[in-house]
């Protein structure tokens, strides 16, 4: 096999915050091939936006990457610079955040934002930026593009302002797209119709996607492997049909069974995992779920067990 | 937080201006008065060449402290010069200072505000101490110290109205800097692969725009009734230039019970510019913030 489009190596970042160093990602390695949809599944704090964040090289002034490589296209970006950074953002990566609601800027145009990677990175003139920028929403399937163009942020519905993020994500033809749970603020109806399209466009342009969610439906569905995090690491990770057929990890199975069914029992009890999620900032010494896990053994308390 | 958004001013179809104009006379009646009033003394300051009937220095000792008439609306002073010409030129002086000197402070404060917000960490701590420092001196005293060094003189008091104002102010826009630098949309410019300039000018700069401009109202305010003031101490624009503070404290002063309106006319006109440039600041806060909509 050819080498992946993007390789995460032992990838480790910390927060210094005021109750002490929080370790969001704990070595994590993983891997996307070019065209492939890799879904990060996980629960609130397991570590999937940070992880995001770190391969667009965004984690701010309070993280720091402590070690591992990030490779892109053979290409490390944690020792890049800034200044070639920002060449890859937006261009070659791009990322759509999960607020459509306050992702656009509310006093510029529609236009405006979708022309403005385009200009940013293809150096084009700001006419033609704009006039790509209908095509982009016409793309979209924004219907009646051309006139939506001057339109401001808060003209759009919710579903409307993703379909806005993914025209200015696709803009510059971006080998990887990061989708952060695209459609948690979304309608139910609206989220599948999302999914649908950037599944589209992301095969039409042979991009890979990374599309980070804690919805286990949308992964059966779209994604082609998932990497389920857990505490900051990653528990396990298989293609979506064995993970379905064959959950390794407890969490795993854990979370399967918290969906809730068609076919269960009317008034019979949903599934949840019993306990808190862990500590970032102290977590055990062995396996991060021991705690919660109803299979655990003395040794997960000491060192995480191999699956 | 998506709610606030969506409420921002919205440009209609015919002309952002045009409706934010409509919006202001529907709904806060008071300060598009105030804003009419402040525009009409603009006018005046600006064409006040044109339309004094006198010149401002023209005496005639003959039509010494006259009552007003029809023939000096605003009455005459003790060497017969026409009040109403010297209010005009006078408004024409106070415009100057305070759209210059306020015009200065609100880039000061922007500079400040944005470096000070936006990079946050030392930046922020080594702009902020030095606003605390700067801040601890009383206005009136820093601008009388400075102004007996340089000397008195139209450049000089905008500089320094500019300075103390803006330093000061900093400290709003600052405030809302931080607040529209953690708006998603801001993290979304920098996946983007924007550089920073970019993104304050682009992406911070426009939100803040509401801030800014009621700022810039008030400063207007605040320095015309700072450079009057001034005039009033001696320490303004010097004579023979007719300032409202000169010519109160001046014949306004000496022949108060002889001529009343001497001192009425430039006072009247002051109180009203300041009244009116700030019920005009208000109004203007109230709808272009979103928080406030609603409230009246």
């Amino acid at each position: 096999m050819s080498e992946p489009l993007l390789r995460v190596e032992d990838l480790c970042v910390s927060f210094r915050t005021d109750s002490g160093i929080v370790r969001a990602v704990d070595c994590v390695s993983l891997h996307v091939n070019q065209g492939e949809t890799l879904a990060i599944v996980g629960e609130s704090g397991s570590g999937k936006s940070v992880t995001a964040l770190s391969i667009m090289g965004l984690v701010g002034d309070s993280g720091k990457i402590n070690q591992g490589r990030i490779l892109f296209d053979g290409v490390d970006l944690v020792a890049l610079r800034e200044s070639a950074m920002r060449k890859i953002r937006g261009n070659r990566i791009a990322m759509i955040f999960q607020e459509p609601m306050s992702s656009l800027n509310p006093v510029l145009t529609i236009g405006k934002q979708v022309a403005e990677p385009i200009w940013l990175h293809r150096k084009k003139s700001w006419t033609q930026a704009y006039a790509e920028a209908a095509e982009l929403l016409a793309k979209v399937r924004i219907p009646d593009a051309r006139s939506r163009l001057d339109d401001y942020p808060h003209h759009f519905s919710g579903g409307m302002r993703q379909r806005v993020m993914i025209a200015m994500a696709l803009a510059c033809q971006p080998k990887l797209i990061i989708a952060d749970e695209p459609t948690t603020a979304l309608d139910v109806t609206v989220q599948a119709q999302i999914l649908a399209l950037l599944k589209d466009l992301t095969r039409e342009t042979n991009a890979a996607l990374i599309l980070i969610t804690h919805d286990l439906g949308v992964v059966a569905r779209y994604a082609d492997r998932v990497a389920v995090m857990y505490g900051g690491r990653i528990a396990e990770t298989a293609s979506a049909a064995d993970l379905y057929a064959n959950p390794r990890h407890p969490y795993t199975v854990g979370l399967m069974r918290s969906i809730p069914s068609l076919t269960s029992d009317a008034g019979s009890r949903l599934y949840a995992i019993r306990g808190q999620p862990p500590d970032l900032a102290n977590l055990p010494t062995g396996c991060a779920f021991a705690p919660r896990c109803e299979w655990a053994k003395d040794i997960c308390l000491r060192s995480p067990p191999s699956l | 937080m998506t709610v606030a958004t969506s409420l921002l001013p919205a440009p209609a179809q015919h002309g952002p201006w045009v409706a934010f104009t409509l919006r202001l006379i529907r709904e806060k009646p008071l300060g598009a008065i105030g804003g009419a009033l402040f525009v009409l003394f603009f006018f005046c300051g600006l064409f006040a060449d044109v339309i004094s009937p006198y010149g401002m220095n023209e005496t005639n000792l003959l039509e010494r402290l006259q009552a007003p008439s029809f023939s000096h609306w605003f009455g005459t002073d003790h060497l017969g010069r026409d009040v109403l010409s010297r209010v005009l030129v006078g408004a024409q002086l106070s415009m100057l200072v305070g759209f210059l000197a306020a015009g200065l402070a609100t880039l000061v404060s922007i500079v400040l505000g944005v470096a000070s917000g936006y990079f946050g960490g030392k930046v922020d701590m080594l702009i902020q101490r030095f606003v605390d420092a700067w801040m601890i001196f009383p206005d009136l005293l820093l601008l009388i110290a400075v102004i007996s060094v340089v000397g008195a003189g139209i450049p000089q008091i905008v500089i320094v109205l500019g300075l103390l104002y803006g330093i000061a102010g900093s400290r709003i826009v600052r405030g809302s800097v931080i607040g529209v630098k953690e708006n998603m949309h801001t993290h979304a410019a920098r996946s983007m692969g924007a550089r920073t300039m970019h993104i304050l000018i682009r992406h911070i700069l426009p939100n803040i725009m509401p801030v800014v401009i009621v700022l810039f109202t008030t400063r207007v305010g605040a320095t015309i009734l700072t450079e009057a003031g001034l005039s009033f101490l001696g320490l303004g624009i010097p004579p023979p230039a007719p300032t409202w503070g000169g010519m109160l404290s001046g014949t306004g002063r000496t022949y108060m019970y002889l001529g009343p309106w001497l001192a009425l006319a430039p006072g009247l006109c002051l109180t009203i510019v300041v009244y009116a440039i700030n019920v005009y600041g208000d109004a203007l806060r109230d709808l272009l913030d979103p928080r406030m909509r609603g409230s009246r």
